[in-house]
């Protein structure tokens, strides 16, 4: 459906574009999900001008979801995370720039200089540049084996200690945490997971959500510490310990710092950009400055669903983001208000998630998680925020269309013998 | 390597040489054949790569799993030869495979 609109508001902007000449010079700051769909969306409007993408990795854009999983566990080769062939580039005429970072922005020159001492300018920009780990400064943090994941080349610095065996200490229970958890039991190590607050995923998912993920990862025998924090690592120059406030020492091989993301804002502030919680853009994707653009987890947007600012970190928002910056760099008129959506994959269980669930007051659950398929609603004042689906993708499919739409019945929502498909209307 | 031939909604048709062990719908990206999104990367998790399996090939491609059958219930005019591509495994009797993609994704 949002596809729909979205092809609506790109042959608008094809047609009838008249701001922007369709022939100047766009750049991408960032080649991840956001920038790679951008150049797309722009060719798709029907943008002839040059496009220039900069990415500071090797590899053209690909896929980071599975760099904590299939590709972490072997599973996956290199090639099969690239989200297009190289040739793909060369067809559309989008001149990748990889290994090349960008390093400012002159607003007045309408330029951007590279780490390689070029200087080039533009016509539109989209800052795509996406959120890093944040990372530890606590006493040992800067020992060899305490790793942060983002990359391919994060991933293919942590595999080999998932092959070497022994004690892996995971701080941080968010999804990257979890997720690097559940594959290092797969591949056989011990696991300790510590987490500050007093219960997993507590940044993202309700009680009862937290409630199944804790048991499930503790059935598959790793140490969960709640309420854990920590306070240094020890070591001469591998790390060999991470040391709790409370004084307890946890013996180990590696550690992955798994603490959240901050956007990378640094470009756009000292290009005096609107920051507000990442990247400040209006609903078309569109900075503080008229020329400038920003998508994907870097950017934050006005969301009228939930009648506030949102920075989400996840792949189906940096598209839908993307999609909407591309085509209105080529003139055109798309806004963006998407329903989030997510997913993560631990062990055996697929989890779902639509919308954000921050300020439900009322959370209804449907299944039996013990059975391990189940989900949660999660209302305010009547109306559905989110929904968190376990191995249940029905309930995952009818709540895309519900969340942010319309009021629901929290009575008829608990009763078992309720079926899903009656709600959608 | 078993040909797949992906034809679009216009009628297009991209014959492909698709390399075993891949998806159906990994095939369709690397040969760069339109109407295939692909949004979640092959996890089975969005529905953004929904074809209609020729009924010839029915027999041969299978049956989606529960997941996936729940994940078509929702896709853009399901119908009763509808796969999602990512779940698809490429292999020696699948040469000469044929599938349309709908209108749209999602």
């Amino acid at each position: 459906m949002r596809k729909k609109r979205g092809f609506i508001a790109l042959t608008g902007a094809a047609r009838f574009g008249n701001e922007t000449s369709m022939n100047g010079r766009a750049i991408i700051i960032g080649a991840g999900q956001a920038g790679a769909q951008a150049a797309q969306s722009l060719r798709q409007a029907g943008f002839d001008g040059e496009i220039v993408m900069f990415g500071e990795e090797a590899e053209p854009p690909y896929q980071r979801p599975p760099l904590s999983k299939a590709y972490l566990q072997g599973d996956l080769e290199k090639e099969r995370l690239f989200l297009r062939p190289l040739a793909f580039y060369d067809q559309q005429k989008i001149d990748l720039r990889r290994g090349v970072a960008v390093v400012s922005i002159d607003r007045g020159a309408k330029t951007v200089a590279t780490g390689a001492g070029e200087t080039l300018s533009y016509e539109k920009l989209l800052i795509a540049t996406g959120a890093p780990p944040r990372r530890l400064s606590c006493q040992g943090a800067d020992l060899k084996g305490v790793f942060y994941l983002r990359t391919i080349a994060g991933s293919d610095a942590l595999r080999p200690v998932l092959s070497a065996g022994g004690r892996i200490v995971i701080v941080g229970a968010g999804y990257i945490g979890l997720e690097v958890a559940a594959s290092a039991r797969k591949a056989g190590l011990s696991v300790t997971v510590l987490e500050m607050a007093d219960r997993v995923l507590a940044r993202v998912a309700g009680k009862e959500i937290s409630a199944f993920y804790e048991k499930l990862h503790r059935d598959h025998g790793v140490d969960l510490r709640l309420g854990a924090a920590l306070d240094h690592f020890e070591g001469q120059k591998m790390v060999e310990a991470a040391v709790l406030k409370s004084g307890e020492k946890i013996a180990c091989n590696a550690v992955l710092v798994g603490v959240g993301a901050a956007p990378a804002t640094a470009l756009a502030e000292a290009a005096d950009l609107r920051i507000a919680n990442g990247v400040w853009t209006d609903e078309h994707g569109r900075t503080s400055d008229p020329d400038i653009f920003a998508a994907g987890d870097c950017a934050s947007h006005p969301s009228q669903i939930y009648d506030r600012r949102l920075r989400l970190e996840s792949v189906p928002n940096a598209i839908e983001q993307a999609k909407v910056a591309g085509a209105n760099m080529a003139g055109g008129n798309a806004v963006y208000d998407a329903v989030p959506w997510f997913w993560s994959d631990q062990y055996d269980v697929k989890l779902q998630t639509v919308g954000v669930s921050e300020g439900a007051d009322e959370t209804v659950l449907r299944g039996d998680p013990a059975a391990k398929k189940f989900s949660v609603w999660y209302l305010q004042r009547g109306r559905l925020l989110a929904v968190d689906a376990v191995n249940d993708p029905a309930a995952f499919a009818i709540s895309r269309r519900l969340v942010g739409k319309s009021k629901i019945d929290a009575k008829s929502l608990a009763d078992p013998e309720t079926d899903l498909k009656s709600l959608v209307s | 390597m078993p040909k797949i031939t992906y034809i679009e909604h216009t009628g297009k048709e991209h014959v492909v040489e698709a390399e075993i062990g891949i998806s159906v719908m990994e095939a369709a990206v690397k040969n760069m054949v339109p109407g295939i999104d692909a949004d979640c990367g092959g996890a089975c998790a969005c529905a953004t790569c929904h074809v209609y399996v020729d009924p010839a090939w029915s027999g041969k491609v299978g049956k989606p799993e529960a997941m996936e059958e729940s994940m078509l219930d929702f896709a853009h005019e399901p119908k009763e030869n509808s796969r999602l591509s990512c779940q698809i495994t490429v292999k020696k009797e699948l040469d000469g495979l044929v599938v349309r993609l709908p209108e749209f994704q999602g």
